[in-house]
């Protein structure tokens, strides 16, 4: 068994309560913190972690901390980022609902190593059972005196408080984000200045996922060294891997970064293989923005090493024959699965969730799922493959935010590596759609 | 009269003037308000747009948005602006019960279309539709984080996962015959796995 360091009380009956939440230990971190370190210590410790952001782009989180500028006088924010809406994530829903103290503490924890006085948790709209059962978590820490003014009799105060969105993917990146938090449409920020400079309210920011803050709690505990004896090279530490598809136990896992992705997929403790006794085909190993890769690249690298969980060894080979950790949205395919199809509804979400400030974005999301459309309705033909691969590649690097790309990317990889299969759609005219037969446990049928 | 939010929408004045939060609504709209920083309180559309759609038949109406507005001493446009970019605020009339079913990968490999077109025959409505006893809209959405457990869809606040055709006829027939409309504020959320 993996070391569990986040989620490894989740089956403790009550543990989503304040009571039994402490008897196992929780708040130590604040404890710790506030009595006996200063905040940069705080920083360091989370420095010699290695920790790395686990909302999609890896950044470490210990540097990030240390950019967040410092003027006198002037407000600095902590956000945390439970947007969540990366088709293939659902990890920081899991971790919310049912541990919702080791967010609220790790907020605590972060905020005073930050020296911020009033913080928010901006979670997706649909979440809002979830916002309520943080709420209800907020006010227990209130009530027990770990958060409002002077925290365990020290001068460090802290606010806490939940904001809902309402329905908006872009909202996840990190400047859409604090737009839609001061209360405007979600559209993201040209950059510099950063948020570390000029974020909230025009404030010093730091925006951070659910996970990465959550992750400080064992960090401050146990030390920033301990954590980063878990891992391999710059992977430290634990991951929350939200696996879906057509694998035999879907769910969120917490794993060790560098167990191998044929352990994850095969092995019991994991995703226990692929399901109705089908072969894999392919996995998008990061959410939805990651390039896919077929069965043998997610396996081995393309120099015949074993593939690895880990940021380095999922982008070996680069988008060649690489791709990414990203936010752990783990998503199996079998062998029945068209890639087309499966590309086309990422597509058709990108298209959707633009917010079409830019145009290679704007138009190039609608041009893509316009011509797999085509695909999907038998009227594509071969041309329209390249034509498809043409748009993709004109969008990346002209945009204000990531999402332009994170479009393209997984258009480029469907057609590097499944090109076969848009052709021999285009070619016979129609598309065939059996991947989704015999998935559902019909008693009845449909049509 | 802070005038008209939107232009193709026919603003009503003895609407707007009857429009008023219940007291429970109006109370919390004020701790909302007090989340944020002195002169920050724009930051508090949103949430308040979300409890107005609950509180006013589960859509904003060019009235509300205004109403809105006029509790936030906000340009009514401001608020139009927000409420339109957000794919969670109708600003068209809707059913009680809104199934939004998820239609991005991993729910698709599972069946979600499957799902979707089960719904479509029986209550006999196509996506975007509403049936005709005003009870149930269908509408396919986007990924909303419960792919380990999908197909899925979600009803006001609530989440029904791993769904069959059987679940989902219990889950309209519960709605059904409890007949209230469902908002995605409501305390009571009854997920079901
Ligand atoms: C289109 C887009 C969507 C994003 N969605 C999310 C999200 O839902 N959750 C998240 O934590 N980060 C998301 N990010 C990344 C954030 O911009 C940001 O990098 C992150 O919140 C930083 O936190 P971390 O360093 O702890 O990962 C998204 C980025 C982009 C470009
Ligand atoms: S890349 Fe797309 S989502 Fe990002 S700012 Fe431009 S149009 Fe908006
Ligand atoms: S793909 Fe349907 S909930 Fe994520």
């Amino acid at each position: 068994m993996g070391k569990k360091l986040l989620i490894h009380n989740e089956h403790v009956a009550g543990i989503h309560t304040y009571e039994v939440y402490r008897q196992m230990g929780g708040y130590a971190s604040v404890e710790k913190a506030i009595k006996t370190m200063t905040p940069d210590q705080v920083t360091d410790e989370v420095k010699k972690s290695g920790l790395r952001g686990r909302g999609g782009a890896g950044f470490p989180t210990g540097l990030k901390w240390s950019f967040l500028a410092k003027p006198e006088g002037v407000p600095r924010y902590l956000v945390c980022n439970a947007d969540e809406s990366e088709p293939g994530t659902f990890k920081d829903r899991y971790l919310m609902e049912k541990i919702p103290h080791a967010l609220i503490e790790g907020m605590i924890t972060s905020s005073y190593a930050l020296g911020a006085n009033t913080s928010y948790i901006y979670i997706r709209g649909e979440y809002f059972y979830v916002a309520r059962i943080l709420e209800t978590a907020i006010q227990e820490a209130y009530t027990n005196g770990w958060l409002g003014k002077n925290i365990l009799g020290s001068n460090y105060s802290l606010d806490l408080y939940v904001q809902v969105g309402a329905g908006a993917y872009i909202c996840g990146e990190e400047t859409a984000l604090l737009e839609s938090l001061e209360g405007k449409r979600g559209n993201p920020r040209i950059k510099p200045p950063f948020p570390a400079v000029a974020g909230l309210y025009g404030a010093p920011t730091v925006v951070n996922n659910v996970e990465t803050i959550a992750a400080v709690v064992p960090i401050v505990n146990n030390g920033g060294e301990e954590y980063a004896k878990i891992g391999v090279g710059k992977s430290t530490g634990t991951k929350l891997i939200s696996a879906s598809g057509h694998i035999n136990k879907p769910g969120v896992y917490e794993i060790e970064l560098g167990i191998p992705v044929e352990e994850f997929i095969y092995s019991e403790e994991y995703c226990g293989g692929i399901r109705n006794g089908k072969k894999l085909k392919a996995v998008v190993a990061g959410g939805s923005s990651v390039p896919i890769l077929p069965t043998e690249l997610i396996l081995k690298t393309a120099k015949g090493e074993p593939r690895l969980m880990t940021y380095e060894s999922l982008s070996d080979g680069g988008f060649i024959t690489g791709t990414m950790l990203g936010s752990g949205g783990f998503i199996a395919m079998d062998e029945d699965t068209s890639i087309v199809k499966n590309l086309f509804t990422f597509a058709r979400f990108y298209h959707h969730e633009s917010c079409g400030q830019c145009s290679p974005c704007r138009e190039g999301t609608g041009w893509m799922e316009k011509i797999l459309k085509k695909f999907m309705n038998g009227t594509a033909n071969e041309a329209d493959v390249d034509l498809l691969w043409d748009i993709q590649s004109k969008i990346e690097g002209k945009t204000i935010c990531p999402l332009g790309e994170a479009a393209a990317w997984p258009v480029a990889a469907a057609i590097r590596h499944f090109k076969q299969e848009f052709i021999d759609i285009a070619k016979s005219k129609k598309f065939v759609d059996v991947s989704h037969y015999n998935r559902l446990n019909k008693t009845k049928e449909a049509v | 009269m802070s005038g008209q939010v939107h232009g193709a929408q026919h603003f009503d004045a003895k609407k707007r003037a009857e429009l008023k939060f219940s007291d429970a609504a109006m109370e919390t709209v004020q701790t909302i308000i007090k989340r944020y920083p002195e002169g920050k309180h724009k930051s508090a559309v949103i949430p308040i747009l979300h409890i107005a759609q609950a509180e006013f038949d589960g859509w904003l109406s060019p009235e509300s948005m205004d109403y809105v507005a006029s509790i936030l001493n906000i340009k009514p446009i401001e608020v139009f602006e927000v409420a339109s970019f957000y794919s969670m605020f109708n600003l068209k009339p809707v059913g009680k019960c809104t199934l939004e079913v998820c239609r991005t990968s991993s729910c698709w490999l599972c069946g979600a279309e499957d799902i979707v077109k089960y719904i479509e025959k029986k209550l006999n409505i196509k996506d975007g539709e509403t049936s005709a006893d005003g009870m149930f809209t269908l509408k396919t959405v986007e990924c909303l984080g419960s792919c380990g457990t999908a197909p899925m869809l979600q009803c006001g606040a609530s989440f029904h996962e791993n769904l069959t055709y059987d679940k989902v006829d219990k889950i309209i027939a519960d709605y059904k015959s409890e007949g209230k409309r469902k908002s995605y504020t409501d305390l009571d959320y009854k997920n079901t796995l």
